[in-house]
């Protein structure tokens, strides 16, 4: 994969290179620089916008003061940070659905294949989760079958679909808006249309028509994060003749590097509104861009991990958190814990949002993928409840007997115990650290996980190093922030 | 040449940017050198091929003595037509044979599959579709539609069903019926995904097992794909062992580049290419035409 490394990746490198300098000169910047412009159009980034982009960072880090300062090279890592997010748009852009009017329409639109029908029923399940009532317009008369795909997403997350077999796009779409909606009980239409080129005048003008009978009150139009550099043009000839909102960005679970998100920000000034990636309904998020700046840098998304975490916790796990710091951490804690990373979106999800984690993973070459947790749990639950609450118990005997209940063999029950060991001491490092204990402590309980999971030890402590860095990092950005954050921090691990 | 001219058609967008470095004074200096990289990049061929590219041209052209823009031209088309790997057998065209298409959501598998069906059905084979996207909502009655057009037997199992047996019923049938071209449709996925890439490992092994005749995997790639084309058709070769591609939507503006960097990296021929939405825009790929049509080389054949 050294090749296809990541634009987070690059970055990261290039840092890691100014990092062990005291002083910058400018030859330094120069060099830093060029791997910049590189990485990002390997990112797929459009040309002009990495030019004048490099352009606008190289300035910055040329002033003396940052050359001069403390700390150069966080400096530099800061500058493009701030760019980076001033690229992706500055706040988070909000649908606008006036009030006053009923139903509200959001049309979508964009290329063949870019995932228009099923951001639309994403889009239909996130805003039913909002509490309003969606209904799903299949104005794709074009693609065979579109309207049978469109209603069986409907089905799924259930939202109704309105489907004018054999009228022509604009009269499904009046339709659905004037009369369907109504009937229906709906407060909100999602007009799906066909994928069309930009340079295919009947299309477009098909959208244009479109748009002027329901008179949307956003146009969305829906990107894949894969696209090339032509991007540019794509996106510059929908702005023209549609004038859309936003942008969705599909299919950003793939290892694409989203260089396209870069572009279409800085090239139309249309923001982006939400990114979707997987498979599942609940898959479309709200863009956030600053982010998406961090998690390119290799930075992480601890924000976003808290998020998450906040969503499933409860006042229980709340409860079991304190109780696992004061009282050690049991086999029925590992497999909460595992199941909870499922429910959070899975382990590859979650491994992108720490910082480093993501790189070091793809370092050591394996692949962090949810079924490990499998025979986790079948080996778990084939332990009787005294062993789980106290694994040191289990001895050779016991082992034996698991491994045979679980159909896995000693080897692996032996890891698995390994595991919680590990775990358990970083719990009780931890637990040191609540009560006034220093990050480099909680980097060597990391380090050692990273080797139990069967990674080189030399990168495991690499990567300790950068977590350590990282954690360091956020309490000097935490400073600033309300209490309440730090709390929940410490509550999540 | 109605084949070179349409193929120049879908590509006229990336050579006006080439003619503009082309003609813009026309001396070749420094600055025409940089500017051709960047055209070069920005026609998606990566940064690192597109800097190869350039250099070895630059060398050559002192080496030659080639000084007017329009020698350098030629000689650019030359080196990239020299960048694809050569196509040494035609599974659409050597019978019997098996193909089965893989590729991201969105490539556009199912309509390559229609499109080619067709074809061939037009010119008197025997074909078999065989739908074994039992996950995208609706793909079943996409391809449905596509055979019930040409009148082609299509083997297909309902939503949800496990597509590696539904390949092996599609080879059993193809036997009972004498089908001499066998095309079977596969669920998009992401080359991320491990679980579905090994999910299309057990498809790929079952099909090349039971099938009695030459099983093609090809993959679809969207030509306006950027540097990741690379990484997922890296994925795609390293799980699946792919033989051969085909490159859909080279119309529109996209500049296709990407088809060079990855045709040249896993050495895999290119078997066809879709240049817009009729059927007979998908077409057979000349890594000559496609380079002289990528830079806009003098059309004297």
């Amino acid at each position: 994969m050294a090749v296809f490394s990541s634009l987070s990746d690059r970055l990261q490198d290039t840092f890691d290179k100014l990092r062990g300098k005291g002083r910058l000169t400018e030859d330094d910047i120069n060099v830093a620089m060029r791997e910049i412009r590189l990485a990002l159009l390997e990112a797929d980034v459009n040309f002009k916008v990495v030019r004048a982009f490099v352009a606008r960072c190289k300035e910055q880090c040329l002033e003396a003061e940052v050359l001069s300062s403390l700390n150069p090279t966080q400096n530099v890592v800061r500058i493009v940070l701030d760019e980076l997010v001033k690229l992706l748009g500055s706040t988070d852009a909000e649908l606008q659905l006036p009030a006053t009017r009923k139903p509200n329409v959001i049309m979508l639109v964009g290329l063949q294949g870019s995932g228009k029908t099923t951001a639309a029923a994403k889009l239909a399940y996130l805003l039913k989760g909002q509490g309003r009532k969606p209904l799903l317009a299949a104005c794709d008369v074009h693609r065979p079958a579109a309207a049978d795909q469109l209603e069986t997403l409907g089905r799924e997350v259930g939202a109704p679909v309105f489907r004018g077999d054999g009228k022509d796009a604009v009269a499904i779409a009046r339709e659905a808006v004037e009369h369907v909606a109504k009937l229906r009980g709906c407060d909100l239409v999602i007009v799906d249309t066909a994928g069309r080129l930009q340079i295919d005048e009947v299309m477009m003008q098909e959208a244009v028509d479109i748009r002027d009978a329901v008179k949307p009150d956003q146009i969305l139009m829906v990107v894949d994060a894969m696209t090339g550099q032509d991007i540019v043009s794509v996106v510059n000839t929908f702005n023209e003749r549609m004038d859309f909102d936003g942008v969705i960005m599909s299919k950003l679970d793939g290892d694409a590097r989203g260089g396209g998100a870069l572009s279409v920000r800085e090239v139309t000034g249309k923001p982006i509104m939400f990114v979707s990636q997987g498979e599942k309904p609940d898959s479309l998020e709200v863009f956030h861009p600053d982010r998406m700046a961090r998690r390119i840098l290799g930075m992480g998304d601890v924000i976003g991990i808290i998020e998450q975490a906040e969503k499933l916790s409860d006042e229980q796990s709340v409860r079991d958190a304190e109780r696992m710091l004061m009282e050690g951490f049991t086999m029925d804690d590992m497999l909460t814990q595992l199941n909870q990373v499922r429910k959070m979106g899975g382990m590859r999800k979650l491994a992108g949002m720490i910082p480093g984690v993501d790189r070091a993973i793809a370092q050591s070459g394996r692949e962090v993928s949810d079924e490990q947790i499998i025979p986790i749990e079948a080996m778990i639950r084939s332990m009787t409840k005294e062993e789980r609450a106290k694994p040191r118990i289990i001895n050779g005997q016991r082992r034996k007997r698991i491994a045979q209940g679980s159909g896995h063999s000693v080897q692996e029950v032996n890891t698995l115990i390994k595991q919680w060991e590990q775990m358990d001491k970083m719990m009780s490092s931890l637990r040191g650290m609540a009560l006034g204990g220093g990050g480099r402590q909680m980097g060597r309980g990391m380090a050692d996980m990273m080797r139990n999971m069967g990674m080189d030890p030399a990168e495991a402590n690499k990567i300790a190093r950068m977590g350590a860095a990282a954690g360091g990092g956020n309490r000097q950005q935490r400073r600033g922030r309300p209490k309440k954050k730090g709390n929940q921090k410490k509550r999540r691990r | 040449m109605a084949l070179f001219d349409r193929l120049k058609d879908g590509l006229s967008r990336s050579r006006q940017t080439m003619n503009e470095i082309f003609y813009l004074g026309g001396e070749v200096d420094d600055q025409f050198w940089e500017d051709l990289e960047d055209t070069l990049v920005m026609g998606d061929m990566g940064a690192e091929v597109a800097f190869q590219v350039a250099d070895d041209l630059r060398e050559q052209a002192a080496r030659e003595g080639l000084t007017r823009a329009d020698q350098i031209r030629d000689a650019l088309a030359t080196r990239i037509a020299a960048e694809f790997t050569p196509k040494t057998w035609d599974p659409f065209v050597y019978l019997p044979s098996c193909v089965l298409f893989v590729g991201i959501n969105g490539a556009g598998k199912t309509t390559t599959v229609g499109k080619l069906a067709n074809v061939a059905h037009n010119q008197g084979v025997k074909c078999l579709i065989g739908g074994a996207d039992t996950f995208r909502a609706a793909a079943i009655e996409q391809l449905d539609v596509w055979a019930e057009r040409a009148g082609i037997e299509m083997v297909t199992r309902e939503r949800g069903a496990d597509p590696a047996s539904v390949c092996f019923e599609v080879l059993e049938r193809g036997e009972q019926i004498g089908a001499q071209l066998t095309l079977i449709d596969t669920a998009g996925r992401l080359h991320t995904s491990a679980d579905l890439m090994s999910e299309l490992g057990k498809v790929v092994r079952v099909t090349r097992k039971r099938a009695s005749c030459k099983v093609f995997v090809v993959l679809v790639i969207d030509a306006t794909t950027g540097q990741n084309g690379l990484s997922q058709a890296k994925e795609f070769n390293d799980a699946l062992d792919l033989d051969g591609l085909i490159i859909t939507k080279l119309d529109g503006t996209a500049k296709g580049g990407i088809a060079v960097a990855i045709s040249h990296d896993l050495k895999l021929p290119i078997l066809r290419i879709g240049v817009g939405e009729s059927i007979e825009d998908l077409q057979q790929f000349n890594a000559k035409d496609f380079a002289r049509a990528l830079v806009g080389a003098s059309e004297g054949v």
